[in-house]
C-alpha cells in the first residue's frame, strides 16, 4: 500500500523549516536566508526532476537516457571541482573529476544493470537513472574529499616533497604518504556509513522503499547492493583521481610542478 | 674520476654558464641574495627546468633517471625538512663515528624531530644526504644556522668527505671568510654571470 502525500502534508513540514528560519533570525544566527534559498531550490529542482523522470519513464529510448546520464556525470564533475579549496586548471580539472566519476559511477551502474538487475530492456530508466543518481551523489562526496586532501596536503608540504626528491626518492615514493592520507579521507565517510548501517542509521533508500510499501527484506537487499556499489565506486574513483593527479603533480623529470595542475602563478622559480 | 662538467647552463635571467668541478675540489659561489645562487644548485640537481647540459663522468643528466641523478648529485638546502616523528626513521643506519665527528655524542636515532634545533637539523640533514654516497655535493648556505664551533665541525666534515670519497662540492655562501677556508676555486654570481 502506498500512502501518497498531499500538498497539505508537505506544507506541514515546510512550516517547520519556516519556524527554524524565524528562530535563527531572532537569535541572529545568520542561516535564515541560506536555509530558505536551499529549501526553495530543493522544492523546485526535485519537482522538475519529478517531471523529467515521469516523461523519461514513459519513453525507453536508449539515446535519450544516455544523454541524461552524461549530463548528470558532467554536473557532478563540476560539483566536485567547485568543492576544491585550490582551483584546478580548467579542462584538466574537469577531465580528472568527470573521468573519475565515469569510472566510479557510470561503469559500475552499467555493470550492475547488465549483470544484477536484469530489467527489460536493461537500460530501463526506472532502474538506470535512480541507480546512477545514487552512485553519483555518494561517490562524488568521497572523490571530492580525496582530491581536496591530496592537492591541499601536497601544496602545504611542498618543501617536504622537494626534500624527499633531493634525497633521491622517486616521485612515487615522495608522494606516497600523502596519497595514502587522501585515500583515507575519501573512503572514511562510506566506510563509516557501512559500519553504522542498520545499527545507528537506517539508510535513506531503504527507508524510502519501506515507506513505499516494499517488504523490508527486499529493501535491505537493495540497500546492501547499493552500499557495495557506492563503496567500490568511491574507492575506484578516488584511486583514479589520486593516480591522475599525482601524475600531473610531477613533470617528466620528477620535478614538483604545480603549474600543470593549479591556476597559479608559478612562483617556485622565484 | 668524478668530474662535473657544466655546459651552457641557462634559466630565467642566469647564464649561459660553463664550468668544471674536479674530484676533491670545492667550488664556492657567492653573490647578493636574489642573484640566483640557489637556482643554480636546483638546476644542477635537476629540480628546476633549465637549458644546457650537466655531465658527470661522461654521463649526461638527461640520460639518467632523475632520482638516480639526485642520489649522485645531492643538494642540501638551507633548511632541511623531516617527515617522520623520530630521527632514526629517516635513516637506513646511522653511522656512530660520523655522528661524533659532527658533534653528537650520543645516540640520536630516538630523538623527536620536533625537539631538534635548526642547527641540529642541518647537521643531521647532511648525514642523511651522505647515506646515498653522493659524488657531488651541492651546499646551499649550509651553515647559516650553526654556531661557530659547529660551523667548523661541519666544514671539516665536508672537506674530509670530499677527500675520502673523491667527491666534489659546490658551496654557496655569502660568508667570504668561510669561502676562503673551504674553497679552492671561487666565483661570484653577478647579473647572471660567474666572475
Amino acid at each position: 500500500m502506498l500512502i501518497t502525500l498531499s500538498s497539505f502534508d508537505l506544507s506541514m513540514a515546510a512550516i517547520l523549516v519556516m519556524l527554524l528560519g524565524l528562530l535563527s533570525w531572532q537569535m541572529k544566527l545568520g542561516v535564515t536566508k541560506q536555509l530558505y534559498i536551499a529549501a526553495l531550490r530543493t522544492t523546485v529542482q526535485l519537482m522538475l526532476i519529478g517531471l523529467v523522470l515521469k516523461s523519461l519513464f514513459a519513453s525507453t529510448h536508449l539515446l535519450f537516457i544516455v544523454l541524461i546520464a552524461f549530463v548528470m556525470v558532467a554536473v557532478a564533475g563540476w560539483e566536485i571541482l567547485s568543492r576544491q579549496q585550490r582551483k584546478l586548471r580548467g579542462w584538466w580539472g574537469f577531465g580528472i573529476s568527470t573521468g573519475s566519476l565515469f569510472v566510479s559511477s557510470f561503469i559500475i551502474t552499467l555493470l550492475c544493470l547488465v549483470t544484477v538487475i536484469n530489467a527489460d530492456p536493461w537500460y530501463h530508466p526506472q532502474y538506470a537513472i535512480p541507480l546512477l543518481g545514487m552512485l553519483l551523489g555518494n561517490t562524488m562526496t568521497g572523490i571530492a574529499l580525496g582530491m581536496d586532501r591530496l592537492v591541499q596536503t601536497a601544496w602545504n608540504q611542498r618543501p617536504v616533497i622537494e626534500q624527499r626528491l633531493m634525497l633521491g626518492q622517486s616521485a612515487e615514493l615522495a608522494i606516497r604518504d600523502i596519497r595514502k592520507e587522501a585515500m583515507r579521507a575519501g573512503m572514511i565517510p562510506i566506510i563509516n556509513s557501512m559500519a553504522a548501517a542498520g545499527v545507528v542509521s537506517l539508510p535513506g533508500m531503504m527507508t524510502g522503499q519501506i515507506l513505499a510499501g516494499a517488504p523490508p527484506v527486499e529493501a535491505v537487499k537493495y540497500q546492501i547492493l547499493i552500499m557495495f556499489m557506492v563503496s567500490s565506486g568511491t574507492g575506484f574513483g578516488v584511486i583514479s583521481v589520486l593516480w591522475l593527479i599525482s601524475k600531473r603533480l610531477f613533470d617528466e623529470r620528477e620535478r614538483l610542478c604545480f603549474k600543470q595542475l593549479l591556476q597559479i602563478q608559478d612562483n617556485t622559480k622565484r | 674520476m668524478n668530474l662535473l662538467t657544466i655546459k651552457n647552463l641557462e634559466f630565467l635571467h642566469v647564464g649561459p654558464l660553463s664550468f668544471q668541478v674536479e674530484a676533491k675540489q670545492c667550488v664556492a659561489i657567492s653573490g647578493s641574495s636574489g642573484s640566483g645562487k640557489t637556482l643554480i644548485l636546483r638546476a644542477l640537481a635537476d629540480l628546476d627546468d633549465h637549458l644546457g647540459d650537466v655531465i658527470l663522468d661522461d654521463i649526461s643528466q638527461q640520460e639518467v633517471k632523475p632520482h638516480n641523478w639526485r642520489r649522485k648529485v645531492a643538494m642540501l638546502s638551507a633548511e632541511s625538512y623531516w617527515w617522520f616523528d623520530t630521527v632514526g626513521e629517516h635513516f637506513d643506519d646511522i653511522d656512530q663515528q660520523q655522528l661524533e665527528a659532527l658533534g653528537f655524542d650520543e645516540d640520536v636515532s630516538n630523538w623527536q624531530i620536533s625537539r631538534l634545533s635548526s642547527g641540529e637539523k642541518q647537521r643531521l640533514g647532511l648525514l642523511r644526504l651522505l647515506e646515498n654516497n653522493p659524488q657531488v655535493l651541492l651546499l646551499d648556505e649550509p651553515t647559516a644556522n650553526l654556531d661557530k664551533k659547529n660551523e667548523t665541525l661541519f666544514e671539516n666534515f665536508v672537506l674530509e668527505y670530499l677527500d675520502c670519497s673523491s667527491a666534489c662540492a659546490i658551496w654557496v655562501s655569502h660568508d667570504l671568510e668561510q669561502i676562503n677556508r673551504v674553497a679552492n676555486k671561487k666565483y661570484e654570481l653577478k647579473n647572471g654571470e660567474l666572475f
